[in-house]
């Protein structure tokens, strides 16, 4: 770890929490319970992923090693993949996917606020975009939490459910170690400590209003920031990366 | 008491329709139509619809297995699209009497057809590029003239939809000119792919004009401008060239320049083979209508949920206790 | 005949209610029919109705309005309401010399 550079370490954590994501989302499109339905989970997948291609095209790019997005993307297994294990938890059901869609998103949205007057003006452009984009998702990924929360009695069950499932995951998004520490120092990261009351304070406001409670039982998985991730994620990658790894060195 | 001569009834109804469709006119939802018109427009909006909507299927196939984060992020914009103009075909649908519920069941109960051309499986990367390039390229050449058809909201709808079709033929001809110039084995995946989809993309613009059922009444209503004989004739004609372009192969041994009609001849379309799909039986009929029908059984109870607390909001109902 | 004139679709029981959307392409612009999503309430509807007709860049400004809240003219009074028989409400109606110059 101490090898690395830390930026380019912070680069991929943030680059493969949205590469993952958006892996995932791109999954959904034409399964949804409405048209209308595909079509938004199309845009935040979208989203994800130009935030991803940035991110990792700009880690790349600090590294000097001649990668690039496709790389980072394609190349890397399992164990050097940096995403927070959340990321990585399967769609599910429609619940599943919007209480994973609601952590992530009340997780981002003070994350890119906070990296918008980032120290560097690269994460920071990108920031001040990418804070529009979770702020507009933590809108609709909030409203369906409490629509599924308070809507029927199958439904709140779901949702109860998806939010007992993934809770689980969540302290990952908070885990820091030494690339943070140096980054914060310098005015470039932001310390994941300092998301955790916007994130608590938006779980709470929007759990009491889908009638939803938190899961008492603390436990908590971490481990994603050193690639240590839940057995889900050397599923998800080698569909991702099949086809790259199949042709080397060529274009498409 | 005299009658206003602009209140149209009975046989008066149907000559000022006719008089619209003869000027030119566009026929607008609330509008008197002759009960026949009405079912056509019904039957081939629908029609339409379902086909974008079953059309998301093929390529979203390859959306998790995109060679590159910038291929994925276009086929996921393109596969979006596809939704999307399904979604706007619906709308124009429903602007005649019948609501998108119904057109879904219709389509989960076999009883509204989508294109047959989305009932072959998409086997490798090429065919996301031969999709964009044939059958895009095809459905373009179709939809271009949909834009002048005499119902107004879908003649709309066809002129937003073509406006952002424009980049689904180029992204596929671009993934076709990649792959073309790129490996043996990438050279090869795209004429598989060409020689896969070549005849489905020229059986998909429907039956030849001495079988066509609907075309005659469909030309005099103005809801089809060209016969399908007409259109295909002009997608082989821009075809052709482009295939040469890549360097492939057109799986059609009869294939010639015909200098005296300044067309391109080509061999004899397998119209069995085409009402084969047509009838359920191409590869991948069950597959897509299983897989859109599942997705709509999945999504009942959000879609329960969200009624559900929208009457509470409204009647300010007891809310579940937490 | 009144089966053959076009009522909007009445949503069937469980289904979610229609919404006309209108969009503003840019300041300046009125706000134009774009077409309809189906929601279960305003809230959703606008959500979808932004990420459905805005993917472009096509708009500034939303409005939407439940498709049963429209109300419209009668299409078979077309002659009664809307003839335009008063050529002189036109600038076109009058002739001005050419020497007078613009006017």
């Amino acid at each position: 770890m101490s090898a690395l550079d830390p930026l380019f370490t912070y680069l991929l954590r943030l680059g493969d929490d949205n590469l993952v994501l958006a892996q995932q989302l791109g999954a959904l499109v034409s399964t949804m319970p409405e048209l209308e339905l595909d079509i938004a989970v199309a845009n935040v997948c979208l989203d994800h992923l130009g935030q991803a291609r940035y991110l990792l095209a700009y880690a790349a790019e600090v590294e000097g090693g001649g990668r690039d997005e496709d790389h980072l993307a394609m190349l890397r297994d399992e164990r050097a993949f940096r995403n927070a294990v959340l990321f990585e938890q399967p769609n599910g059901d429609f619940a599943h996917t919007m209480a994973r869609q609601f952590f992530v998103d009340a997780y981002q949205v003070p994350l890119y606020e906070g990296l918008a007057t980032s120290a560097d003006l690269r994460l920071a452009t990108m920031a001040q975009k990418a804070a529009q984009e979770s702020r507009y998702h933590l809108g609709s990924s909030s409203g369906w939490v409490v629509r599924l929360g308070d809507g029927t009695t199958q439904s709140r069950r779901r949702m109860q459910a998806a939010v007992n499932a993934l809770w689980p995951f969540t302290a990952d998004l908070f885990s820091a170690d030494e690339v943070e520490s140096v980054l914060v120092a310098e005015g470039i990261a932001v310390d994941p400590a300092s998301l955790r009351p916007f994130f608590d304070d938006t779980v709470a406001a929007v759990l009491a209003d889908a009638t939803l409670v938190l899961p008492s039982d603390a436990y908590q998985r971490t481990g994603g920031r050193q690639g240590l991730h839940t057995e889900l994620l050397g599923h998800l990658l080698p569909e991702m990366q099949s086809l790259y790894r199949a042709h080397r060195g060529v274009q498409w | 008491m005299e009658q206003s001569s602009t209140v149209p009834n009975g046989s008066a109804r149907e000559s000022h329709f006719a008089a619209l469709l003869s000027a030119g006119e566009k026929i607008e939802p609330r509008d008197w139509m002759p009960v026949a018109y009405r079912r056509t427009m019904i039957r081939q909006i629908a029609q339409h619809a379902h086909s974008e909507v079953i059309g998301q299927q093929p390529e979203g196939n390859w959306i998790t297995r995109a060679p590159s984060l910038a291929r994925k992020a276009i086929l996921v914009a393109k596969v979006q699209d596809e939704a999307g103009h399904g979604l706007y075909l619906y709308s124009a649908c429903e602007t005649l009497g019948i609501s998108r519920d119904e057109l879904n069941e219709l389509l989960h109960q076999g009883r509204q057809k989508y294109s047959s051309i989305f009932n072959y499986p998409t086997l490798s990367w090429a065919d996301v590029g031969a999709i964009g390039w044939l059958v895009d390229g095809a459905a373009i050449t179709n939809q271009v003239t949909l834009t002048r058809t005499s119902y107004g909201p879908y003649a709309r709808a066809m002129v937003r939809i073509c406006k952002e079709e424009s980049f689904h033929q180029r992204q596929g001809f671009e993934i076709m000119t990649t792959l073309a110039q790129g490996s043996e084995a990438q050279r090869a995946m795209a004429q598989d792919a060409l020689d896969r989809w070549w005849w489905p993309s020229l059986a998909m613009l429907g039956p030849p004009d001495e079988q066509s059922t609907h075309t005659d009444q469909s030309l005099q209503w103005g809801i089809k401008l060209e016969t399908n004989d007409e259109i295909r004739q002009r997608f082989v004609d821009q075809t052709v060239p482009q295939a040469h372009f890549l360097g492939l192969h057109v799986p059609d041994e009869a294939l010639a320049w015909n200098e005296g009609r300044g067309h391109w001849d080509f061999g004899d379309i397998d119209w069995d083979a085409f009402w084969e799909v047509v009838r359920g039986n191409g590869p991948c009929n069950h597959e897509r209508l299983a897989h859109k029908v599942q997705a709509w059984q999945d999504g009942a109870w959000v879609r329960e949920a969200g009624l559900a607390y929208a009457a509470k909001q409204a009647h300010g109902a007891p809310r579940n206790s937490a | 005949m009144q089966h053959e004139t076009a009522s909007p679709a009445t949503p069937a029981v469980g289904a979610n209610p229609l919404w006309e959307v209108f969009v503003r392409a840019k300041r300046g612009l009125n706000h134009v029919h774009a077409g309809s999503v189906h929601a279960p309430d305003a809230a959703t509807a606008l959500r979808h109705a932004r990420d459905v007709y805005t993917r472009r860049a096509e708009g500034v400004s939303i409005w939407l309005v439940a498709s049963t809240a429209i109300v419209a003219s009668d299409p078979d009074a077309q002659g009664d309401w809307f003839e335009d028989d008063k050529p002189y409400r036109h600038p076109t109606f009058y002739t001005v010399s050419d020497e007078v110059g613009h006017l």
